[in-house]
């Protein structure tokens, strides 16, 4: 047996916490924030609906404003949270009704896809 | 003497306890190596005082479970060749846990969370009475069969993201006893369990991420079990027999 | 999470999935020729069904949001519990009212 097995190095660290996420972790961040971003958004949608209230002039007035394409830009990226949080719920339903646990990482990646083709067909449309 | 040589792996392992640090040693490769295998040559021939827990070594008693590479596994079943990257290897306590010394975690609160929902069986009948036949296909058996396999390591509490965020939440292994209990009619603390697991921190606090089946040395599906359980709570409270 | 609260939020999140399909298709609808109020005003105003469409999506939105705050604050903030619970329920409030007044501006005739 090698002789000399020495202690080569010390080094401090945050803690023994460091740890290592699996696919799926990243599939529920993106279902968690997705949601939280369209909690934040509702608020303000609710009050532009409610523009009509003093007339179709106030809230064409703030429609006006939503043509820029900066601010289209940013619908698209509403139009990708709405379904991909919708999709990722479904895929979570499946899970705890269906007993379907296959493939979840492949079904997650779908429906990122497929929220990301709705947000950009959205872009293709308004744009 | 930073390098590690050629045929020798840089293993770092956390020494002390909470506010602890990594300490590299370097071990002599070998064919068939286990992570235990290389926790356990530090201990015998570097220092003496590392402290570290096993029993078995063949992947039955659910001892020797560590953070290896930033992911709970099993150690005594772990080839270092399968998960070494680049003869480099970092093993820590479990996480989730708190600290010991060194490689042992606390397991009291995995234990304490398995009582709490449930875990004990209460037994029907007393010693007296003849033994219950129960036949291996009756489906609530069936059911029951695909999670009495766990070895209590705690790797899947290591790895579950809900328990790390919420201190209230039972853990994947503790659920899957109490499914496989819930399916098991020799007991007789149904309703019992049934209410422990559908309280804050019971099974409807988890959130589907799945890594404890994915981590599962003995690949059992907690997330499975879980799922039972969200399912035969929910129908218990919508009946009216639950009370949260 | 108890099973009280999950089943209101997994129960919400089922009645939305076809709500949502719906939104996204009116979505795309409406901004075939850009976003006008008299486009949006001319198909609700008046309409019982957009009404009561509307109205169980705000409910449902509020309800839904609010438990799924509460999670997020009580796993990711010190709030704690009890403030997590009392912080979600405001904004589940705040939701449900906006979200009426919303729904009485684009359908009240």
């Amino acid at each position: 047996m090698s002789a000399a097995p020495t202690i080569a190095a010390r080094r401090s660290a945050r803690g023994p916490r460091a740890y290592r996420r699996n696919a799926l972790w990243l599939a529920a961040m993106v279902h968690r924030v997705s949601g939280l971003g369209l909690a934040i958004f509702l608020p303000f949608h609710f009050l532009v609906l409610a523009l009509s209230l003093r007339g179709e002039a106030a809230l064409d007035g703030f429609l006006r404003w939503t043509d820029a394409p900066a601010v289209k830009l940013a619908e698209g990226g509403l139009v990708f949270l709405l379904v991909v949080h919708l999709l990722g719920g479904l895929r979570v339903l499946l899970v705890e009704n269906l007993d379907w646990r296959a493939n979840q990482t492949r079904a997650a990646l779908a429906a990122g896809a497929v929220a990301a083709l709705v947000a950009f067909a959205f872009l293709v449309r308004v744009l | 003497m930073t390098e590690a040589a050629a045929g020798d792996l840089s293993v770092s392992i956390w020494r002390g306890g909470e506010d602890g640090s990594f300490t590299t040693y370097r071990v002599p490769a070998r064919a068939s190596q286990t992570v235990l295998d290389v926790v356990t040559h530090v201990q015998r021939h570097i220092d003496p005082t590392l402290s570290y827990r096993f029993a078995c070594r063949v992947g039955m008693c659910g001892s020797c479970a560590m953070t290896v590479n930033g992911r709970p596994r099993w150690t005594c079943r772990t080839h270092v060749s399968k998960v070494a990257e680049g003869g480099k290897l970092e093993i820590a306590p479990l996480a989730n846990l708190p600290v010991i010394k060194d490689l042992a975690a606390d397991m009291s609160p995995f234990f304490e969370k398995w009582q709490a929902a449930g875990g004990a069986f209460a037994p029907t009948l007393t010693r007296a009475d003849p033994v219950e036949p129960i036949r291996p296909s009756e489906p609530d058996r069936v059911v029951a069969d695909a999670g009495i396999e766990c070895i209590n390591c705690g790797v899947c509490y290591a790895g579950c993201d809900t328990v790390r965020w919420n201190a209230d939440y039972v853990g994947p292994a503790a659920l899957n006893r109490a499914w496989t209990l819930m399916n098991d009619r020799r007991d007789g603390a149904q309703r019992e369990r049934l209410a422990a697991v559908a309280a804050d921190g019971g099974c409807h606090a988890c959130h589907s991420h799945q890594t404890c089946q994915d981590f599962c040395p003995q690949s059992l599906s907690p997330t499975g079990a879980i799922s039972g359980l969200k399912r035969m709570a929910t129908r218990a409270y919508l009946r009216g027999e639950l009370k949260p | 999470m108890n099973v009280r609260l999950y089943l209101w939020q997994r129960g919400t999140a089922a009645l939305m999935a076809p709500l949502v399909l719906i939104h996204v298709a009116v979505v795309f609808y409406a901004t075939r020729q850009g976003l006008s109020a008299a486009d949006i005003l001319g198909r609700t105003r008046g309409s019982v069904a957009w009404g009561l469409f509307y109205t169980a999506f705000v409910a449902a939105a509020a309800i839904h949001a609010g438990i799924g705050l509460r999670t997020i604050l009580a796993e990711w903030t010190p709030l704690g519990a009890r403030g997590a619970a009392l912080t979600a329920t405001a904004f589940a409030l705040l939701l449900a009212g906006l979200g009426a007044r919303a729904v009485i501006a684009v359908v009240m005739p």
